[in-house]
């Protein structure tokens, strides 16, 4: 089963300080799986998504990432970024750029692409997003929705093989989480490999292989959706899933 | 069911808009406010209606006029200011051309030293200076004119180029060369006046101002040897007072060279500022790398970005551009402290003047001269706020 992993993770364990993040986390994803964590907060599924391109260190087990572990030698760490994109709650574009040059600094000065072929790439990239007529403003002058749209073209524009979204519609008015969504539905089926940490039940019921439910820095439970929805084993699963589905914040996905 | 027909665009009244709408809404909106404006009116008139009158007709001016190549350029020799005027001709020359390239953005800049030129031809001096003066506007006119050409590209890199070799160069033709006949070299203990306070500014601001931004990266580095080095040093230059500064860089430093290397009283001078002015520039771009959100760190780092590259490209663009007002600040108040390097037996511009006051023939003349280096002070010092308020806007876009 291993042969075909892409993310391996042994028994990993982070501590800010005193406080104990992740307390032992194992998994494995394979290439062109969806896998989506949820948990309360606080319960390191954040920690966890950024320890696997080291924007935090881990400090005890093991985290491979197609066949390079994540170690304290830079080159690896520099590596193994240049092949994850990742996409943040808070968008962090970089605001002195334009659009077009949010999604073209990385191909141009990592990559090193002659800067015609990068913009013709982050154009097809644009389109793709729905948002071609914005590539000359600046990420000031867009909504949330697009905003965060610019982010995931910015991550794909590294042609990544797995992609991390870390909360993604969290910090999105409700009228611009479809359109996010969407984006990322179209990745999903694309075959990309995706980590996500993510409330959006609709989208993990419709595209999520497995999902994960963190709590207390432990893996509480993993399964399919099907059998977290319907069948969850554990009591602080079902508690949580119940809060997390009430009728009250409803914004379900229309079933596609 | 009947359409609504849409509201028709109205004017707005008369009255509130153009010179008489300002008026009446700032200065006479009510009974009361009216009143103000007339008393203050009236006392502004009252306080500075003498000071004019001395300007117009007490004042001997003829103090200024005379000594205006001391002014200028102090005791640079008389056959040699042509090169002085090279200088200014090919900064005009270059303002110019990068108006007409570039547009907008550089007319106001090249309108100012073109005008500048011109008002100065137009005042009392001696022909040989107006028309000089004559050729700085005219300087500017034939650059605007090459700018605007159909040249192919290659042209902005000439203007580039120019701009960039423009400090290279001006050193050399101030300083000129041994043994070259047309230049032959003059010595810094010529140089003077605005000339030797421009200079001093000049490489003041283009050399702390690289030194500050190493600084501050140091102070923020993560090898302690590097960070507690910086620190100490921007601790220990912030503590000491710019005079102490200054002596210890022209009577200290020769202690310390060897004998063999004899550093120029002026270059002393140089670096003494260089030295303090970095410690305040780390400071404040400090406080802009603080500025920038982590998550900035953090999108460039995901993205494979090398650790100079995340600096270099998404943080120290921000971390600048925030600074601009408090950097401008430093060097704004750079330009005035070079009048500090009489204490080390330098001839700036107020040194300058003083001297001229203590020649028997201008017995007297305090207030002629003051105000005419003060506002010489305030002309330039304006000029450096004005440009960063414009560059501010210029990069300020996409900033709601």
């Amino acid at each position: 089963m291993e042969n075909d992993a892409i993310i391996i993770c042994r028994d990993v364990h982070k501590w800010f300080g005193n406080f104990q993040a992740l307390k032992g986390i194992s998994l494995t994803v394979k290439k062109g799986e969806v896998i989506v964590i949820f948990g309360p907060s606080g319960s390191g599924k954040s920690t966890f998504i950024r320890t696997l391109n080291r924007l935090e260190a881990h400090q005890r087990g093991q985290i491979i990432i197609d066949g390079i572990e994540l170690t304290h030698d830079v080159r690896n760490v520099e590596a193994v970024r240049s092949e994850i994109g990742m996409v943040f709650q808070s968008f962090n574009l970089f605001p002195h750029l334009t659009v077009m040059q949010n999604v073209t600094l990385a191909p141009i000065w990592v990559r090193r692409w002659p800067k015609s072929r990068a913009e013709a790439a982050a154009l097809k990239l644009l389109e793709r997003m729905g948002i071609p007529e914005q590539a000359h403003k600046y990420p000031g002058q867009l909504s949330g929705g697009q905003q965060q749209r610019v982010a995931i073209a910015r991550a794909l524009a590294m042609q990544p093989k797995i992609m991390l979204f870390d909360e993604p519609t969290s910090a999105l008015d409700p009228e611009m989480i479809r359109e996010v969504l969407d984006a990322m539905l179209w990745l999903a089926r694309e075959g990309m490999t995706m980590v996500v940490v993510s409330h959006e039940m609709g989208f993990a019921r419709e595209v999520a292989d497995r999902m994960f439910f963190f709590d207390g820095g432990v893996i509480v439970e993993e399964g399919t959706p099907d059998q977290i929805f319907h069948q969850p084993q554990q009591e602080r699963t079902k508690l949580f899933l119940s809060q997390v589905l009430s009728p009250r914040r409803s914004a379900p996905m229309a079933s596609a | 069911m009947t359409a609504i027909p849409a509201p028709e665009t109205l004017k707005p009244p008369r009255t509130s808009v153009g010179v008489l709408g300002w008026l009446r809404q700032n200065l006479f909106s009510t009974w009361y406010n009216a009143l103000l404006t007339i008393v203050t009116l009236w006392a502004l008139y009252a306080l500075f209606r003498p000071a004019l009158a001395w300007m117009l007709t007490t004042a001997r001016w003829e103090v200024v006029a005379d000594n205006l190549r001391l002014f200028m350029v102090g005791q640079y020799p008389a056959d040699q200011v042509s090169r002085i005027w090279l200088c200014v001709y090919v900064l005009g020359g270059l303002a110019g051309s990068s108006w007409g390239t570039w547009g907008a953005r550089f007319r106001t800049f090249a309108v100012a030293i073109g005008s500048a030129g011109l008002f100065l031809a137009l005042l009392p001096f001696s022909l040989d200076i107006r028309l000089r003066w004559l050729g700085l506007g005219v300087a500017v006119a034939a650059g605007l004119v090459v700018g605007r050409l159909p040249w192919p590209v290659w042209l902005r890199r000439v203007i580039i180029a120019g701009w960039l070799l423009y400090f290279p160069l001006l050193i050399l033709l101030v300083r000129g060369l041994e043994g070259v006949g047309a230049m032959p070299r003059v010595n810094t203990n010529l140089w003077g006046g605005l000339l030797l306070t421009f200079l001093l500014a000049i490489v003041g601001i283009t050399f702390s101002f690289p030194f500050g931004v190493l600084l501050a990266l140091g102070r923020r580095s993560h090898l302690p040897v590097i960070r507690g080095f910086c620190t100490l040093y921007i601790e220990v230059i912030r503590g000491v007072p710019l005079v102490s500064v200054l002596y210890m860089a022209s009577i200290m430093l020769p202690l310390f060279l060897p004998e063999q290397i004899r550093v120029d009283r002026v270059v002393r001078a140089m670096i003494g500022f260089v030295l303090f002015i970095a410690a305040y520039v780390a400071e404040d771009v400090r406080g802009g790398l603080q500025a920038v959100p982590r998550g900035q760190y953090e999108a460039a780092e995901a993205l494979g970005l090398s650790g100079p590259l995340v600096m270099g490209l998404v943080v120290l663009p921000q971390a600048l551009r925030a600074v601009i007002p408090s950097l401008v600040g430093q060097f704004i108040s750079l330009f005035k402290d070079t009048s500090l390097v009489a204490i080390v037996s330098l001839f700036d511009l107020l040194n300058i003047g003083q001297s001229v006051l203590a020649n028997p023939a201008y017995l007297g003349l305090h207030r002629e001269v003051y105000v005419f280096l003060a506002a010489l002070y305030w002309v330039f010092s304006y000029a450096m706020a004005y440009a960063a308020r414009r560059l501010e806007v210029a990069l300020g876009v996409g900033e709601r």
